[in-house]
């Protein structure tokens, strides 16, 4: 099918997109499009303006004071092949050779993809992990700084007005020694996962110093395990007690649909959680050992 | 409903082309400038029939709005052969490893296949595979493609010595 028809504008500068959205309510940002073209095509979504963001320079990747500043228009496909995310954020770098195909990846926008806000994305789970900060701008109220948990407000709705856009993400980096893992399951490579769990950890005097777990798929939104956070904080390397952890990790309410039951969700984020734990305890312990 | 007046170098040849704002890239290709070499599949980003290149870097014409293009180069599966219809050694590769059956995916898939011959040096059958996952093809089982893909990136690296 072809999109309904819209009027299409190109601002060049980020005052002009959010002069355009603050004046229309009917709006919708395109970043890379390979959500929201699908969804215009099917005619899922039919907006009456369409503002394409490419052309303001929201393209970047940036070493800050303690973090990363990724600009909301930094395509997939280059934060894959960034040195400095490499180096400083390996776990999105692991996750992204999940997210779709080298030609979604090279169109596909970070920033596009945190406010799909799609539960079972690879990006935002990510960058709940990784207690990423999102910056969002309106012509009204100016720029403003809100945590990943806050942004994932419910079942793909970022927490923003229709005035604001989204123009950088900053993730956090750990010590260069901490260990990491995302698992999927999917059905097809690059599909939406059913379930996922990413992990990110330090060890430090062999026993867990910090810890942050994620489950993608479940829930409407992504969310962070702290029951299970709590439980391998502080414990010795020789007895961490992983398949407790995991189960913990598969005790949520999940959703069910034609893909999967959430019976199967729940065992599905069990596995991917243990394997994930030890997959990046073992990576923690041989940095420290290095 | 918005209307546009762009420029664009499609597979070398500067065009000036009237779109509506809806109008998408592939549809602009096959419906206004009559190449029709580009296939569309599914038209919401899954099969990657439609795929062509944009400013060098693969993607689905079908997500891509023909506005957005104003400025940019594209090439299409009909920018490949030489002038004088000398297939290029991707092209030559493919009917040599039967990479084709019916068709239809095949402009995609040399597009896609583009790009990563340029991209990436030596690249092995899980490479191969791994770039070809965007691609949906139903007759050959893909293993001649991947033949092909892998014979195309050989004579390559011979011809750069």
């Amino acid at each position: 099918m072809k999109p309904a028809p819209f009027d299409y504008y190109q601002p060049g500068s980020l005052d002009e997109a959010l002069e355009l959205l603050s004046r229309f309510e009917g709006a919708k940002v395109l970043a890379g499009g390979q959500s929201l073209m699908a969804m215009m095509n099917m005619r899922f979504v039919q907006p009456e303006q369409v503002i394409d963001v490419n052309r303001i320079n929201l393209d970047y990747i940036r070493l800050e004071d303690g973090y990363v500043a990724i600009g909301a228009g930094t395509r997939q496909r280059d934060i894959q092949l960034s040195p400095t995310v490499r180096q400083h954020v390996p776990l999105m770098i692991e996750a992204l050779h999940h997210v779709g195909h080298v030609q979604t990846r090279n169109r596909g926008t970070i920033g596009g993809s945190l406010c799909h806000l799609d539960p079972a994305a690879e990006l935002p789970s990510v960058c709940m992990t990784l207690d990423a900060e999102v910056v969002a701008e309106s012509k009204a109220s100016g720029r403003r700084v809100m945590p990943m948990t806050e942004f994932a407000a419910d079942y793909m709705t970022p927490a923003i007005g229709i005035d604001e856009l989204v123009t950088e993400i900053r993730v956090p980096f750990w010590p260069d020694a901490h260990g990491f893992a995302f698992e999927e399951f999917a059905r097809r490579h690059g599909d939406f996962a059913i379930a996922s769990a990413s992990v990110a950890v330090t060890i430090e005097d062999d026993a867990v110093e910090r810890i942050a777990i994620t489950i993608g798929g479940l829930a409407s939104v992504p969310i962070r395990i702290t029951e299970a956070e709590n439980f391998l904080v502080g414990k010795a390397r020789g007895d961490l007690k992983i398949e407790h952890a995991a189960t913990l990790c598969g005790n949520l309410d999940a959703v069910s649909d034609y893909h999967a039951t959430s019976e199967y969700r729940q065992h599905l984020a069990t596995v991917l959680a243990s394997r994930a734990l030890h997959r990046a305890v073992s990576r923690a312990v041989r940095e420290v050992s290095k | 409903m918005s209307e546009h007046d762009i420029a664009v170098v499609v597979n070398g040849k500067s065009c000036s082309v009237h779109v509506e704002g809806r109008t998408t890239l592939a549809d602009m290709l096959r419906k206004q400038l009559g190449l029709t070499g580009t296939h569309i599949g599914c038209e919401h980003g899954v099969c990657g029939a439609c795929t062509v290149r944009v400013d060098g870097r693969s993607a689905r014409s079908c997500l891509m709005l023909a506005a957005q293009t104003d400025g940019f180069r594209i090439e299409t599966i009909e920018g490949l052969a030489a002038k004088d219809g000398t297939l290029n050694t991707l092209q030559t590769a493919m009917i040599e490893a039967h990479g084709i059956q019916c068709g239809f995916c095949t402009p995609g898939i040399l597009m896609t296949l583009m790009e990563m011959l340029e991209t990436v040096d030596d690249p092995d059958e899980e490479t191969v595979r791994d770039w070809l996952s965007g691609n949906i093809c139903r007759c050959t089982g893909y293993q001649g493609i991947v033949d092909a893909a892998l014979a195309a990136a050989r004579t390559i690296a011979g011809t750069r010595g």
